[in-house]
C-alpha cells in the first residue's frame, strides 16, 4: 500500500495534487486495493461545480459500488476520459495515469483543512 | 463470526476477508477476475467449508427424502448425487442442495451455509419413523477445485481413476493420504471436484492442492470469483436469485421438479405454478448502456415497471454487465429491449439467450 509525499488527502480516501492553475484528484492506493478489479467509472461532465464533499462520480467494482467525494469546492475543467474504456488504470496507477478529474478549486484555503501523506497513512493504519 | 478451518491459512495469504451470512470467507486473494479467468482457463481453489452437511439415515430415509424433496431420489443409485430443491406447501423455495446416495438407507445432504439450521429443523419435522437427520457442518470441511486442469492436479494426489468418476458422481478416496468423498461437482461450469474431509485435515490439504497445482496455474480463489462464475452459467445462488418467495419454474428449475414421482411437499401447488407457468421468470440480460446492473435495481420497459434484477456483475469473460432478473413474461423473449434503473438513470439492457458463457 503506498502512500504519495506532496499530495493531499482526504478521509473518503481521494487525494489531491496541486498543480500552477488547477488541482488534479484521484483516488489512494488503499481506496482501489479496496475496492478490487475496477469495471466501471462514472464521472461530472466539465464546467460542473461542486461544494468540497459532494459526490461527483462512482467506481464500479465486479463486488461493490462506491461514491467519490470532492475534497475541496470547485469546478470540473477536465475530466480523465481514458477512464471510460480503461477504468482498470485506477487500479494499476491510482495516483498517475488513474487520475480522476482536474478542478479549478473554489477557495485555495481548502487545502490546508486536508490531511497530509504522513496523517492520511496514519488514518488508514487505523481503518 | 464463524470461521472455517481454512481461516487463518486464507488471512495467511493475504485474502480480503468479509462477512458471509455470519462466516468469515475469502472474497478475493489476487484480484476476482484473474481469479474467474484461472478457473475457465486453468484452475481455482475454493474453501467452501461453510456449506452444511446434514445426514439422514434410517429405514425410512429414502422415503422420508422423497416427501421433502422436489426432484426424484429414484434417479439416484449408490454412488450418484442429485441437484434439489426443497419446497414450502406454496411451492416457495426453502433451499437448493445435493443429495448423495451414500447407502440405501443413508443420503448425504450438502446445503446452503445461510439455511443450515432452517433446513435441519424442516427436515427433522417431516421425517417418518425410524429415521434421523444430523446436523454433521462441523464435521467437514470442503473444498472445490475447479478448471480445466483439475483432473490433472487431483491425479497427482490420488491412486482412483478420475476418468471414471463423471459428472454428478462421488467415490470414497484417499487423497494425499486422507480418507474424504470426491465429488465430480461444482458451481463454477468448468470441469471440477469438490472434497469433503475431516476439518483437521484441512489446512494439509489445502497445502498439498496447491503444491500439485504449482505446475498448472492453481489460483486460490475467493466467493467473489465464485459469484462470478456461477452467474455466468446462470447458477442460481439463494437468497439472491430463489428464496422462499420465489418457485422453481419461474426460476427455470422446473428441470428439478418430478411432478409424477408421488406426493411430496408443495406438489400441489406446484402442478398449479406449472399449468400457469409462469406470470414472470428468471432471465438472463446483458448490458448495452454504461452501468452495472446491481441485485434489487429495478427494470423497467418504457415507463413500465416490469421486474427487479436478482443478480448483477460483471462479466470478466464477456467484459460487460450481465444479470439476471425476474421479468414479466411478455418481457422475456430473446432480444427484448429493457432498462434498468442505475441511481437516477436508466441504462438499456437486452435480453439473451443463457447461459452467458
Amino acid at each position: 500500500m503506498s502512500v504519495k509525499e506532496d499530495l493531499y488527502y482526504s478521509e473518503d480516501h481521494e487525494w489531491v495534487r496541486e498543480e500552477e492553475d488547477y488541482l488534479v484528484i484521484g483516488v489512494t492506493d488503499f481506496a482501489q486495493e479496496e475496492l478490487g478489479d475496477i469495471v466501471f467509472v462514472e464521472l461530472p461532465e466539465v464546467d460542473e461545480e461542486f461544494d468540497k464533499d459532494d459526490s461527483f462520480g462512482v467506481l464500479e467494482s465486479v463486488k461493490a459500488v462506491s461514491d467519490t467525494f470532492i475534497p475541496v469546492s470547485g469546478r470540473v475543467i477536465k475530466v480523465n476520459e481514458d477512464l471510460l474504456d480503461n477504468p482498470e488504470l485506477i487500479n494499476d496507477d491510482p495516483y498517475g495515469e488513474g487520475w480522476l478529474i482536474k478542478v479549478d478549486p473554489a477557495d485555495d484555503s481548502e487545502l490546508d483543512e486536508l490531511l497530509s501523506a504522513e496523517e492520511y497513512a496514519e488514518f488508514i493504519e487505523e481503518e | 463470526m464463524k470461521k472455517t478451518p481454512l481461516n487463518q491459512v486464507h488471512k495467511n495469504m493475504g485474502a480480503k476477508m468479509t462477512d458471509f451470512g455470519g462466516w468469515e470467507m475469502p472474497v478475493e486473494y489476487t484480484g476476482i477476475i484473474e481469479e474467474h479467468k484461472a478457473v475457465r482457463n486453468k484452475c481455482g481453489l475454493f474453501d467452501v467449508s461453510h456449506m452444511g452437511e446434514i445426514l439422514v439415515s434410517g429405514k425410512n430415509a429414502k422415503k422420508s427424502l422423497q416427501k421433502i424433496i422436489a426432484n426424484d431420489l429414484n434417479k439416484l443409485e449408490k454412488g450418484k448425487i442429485i441437484y434439489t430443491p426443497i419446497c414450502k406447501e406454496d411451492g416457495g423455495i426453502i433451499d437448493d442442495l445435493l443429495v448423495y446416495s451414500l447407502q440405501d438407507d443413508q443420503f448425504l445432504l450438502v446445503v446452503n451455509a445461510s439455511n443450515i439450521e432452517k433446513d435441519y429443523n424442516w427436515i427433522k419435522e417431516h421425517l417418518l419413523e425410524d429415521t434421523t437427520a444430523e446436523n454433521l457442518s462441523a464435521n467437514y470441511a470442503m473444498v472445490a477445485l475447479q478448471g480445466p486442469n483439475s483432473k490433472k492436479i487431483l491425479t497427482q494426489l490420488t491412486d482412483i481413476d478420475l476418468n471414471s468418476l463423471s459428472y454428478y458422481r462421488f467415490r470414497e478416496a484417499k487423497v494425499a493420504g486422507v480418507n474424504m468423498i470426491v465429488s465430480r461437482t461444482g458451481y463454477t461450469g468448468e470441469l471440477g471436484y469438490e472434497l469433503y474431509f475431516e476439518p483437521e485435515e484441512a489446512e494439509k490439504m489445502w497445502d498439498e492442492l496447491m503444491e500439485a497445482g504449482s505446475d498448472f496455474g492453481l489460483q486460490a480463489c475467493g466467493l467473489g470469483a465464485r459469484d462470478t462464475l456461477r452467474l455466468e452459467k446462470i447458477y442460481a445462488l439463494y437468497g439472491n436469485d430463489i428464496d422462499e418467495s420465489t418457485n422453481p419454474f419461474e426460476a427455470g428449475l422446473s428441470w428439478t421438479v418430478e411432478l409424477d414421482k408421488g406426493d411430496f411437499i408443495g406438489r400441489k401447488k406446484l402442478i398449479d405454478i406449472k399449468e400457469n407457468c409462469c406470470q414472470r421468470k428468471l432471465t438472463p440480460f446483458v448490458i448495452r448502456g454504461r452501468g452495472m446492473a446491481r441485485h434489487g435495481y429495478e427494470v423497467y420497459a418504457g415507463e413500465e415497471k416490469i421486474g427487479e434484477v436478482t443478480s448483477g456483475s460483471y462479466s470478466p469473460t464477456l467484459e460487460e454487465g450481465i444479470g439476471l432478473a425476474y421479468l414479466k413474461s411478455e418481457h422475456t423473449e430473446v432480444g427484448s429491449e429493457i432498462e434498468i434503473k442505475v441511481r437516477n438513470r436508466k441504462i438499456k439492457a437486452e435480453v439473451v439467450k443463457g447461459p452467458f458463457v
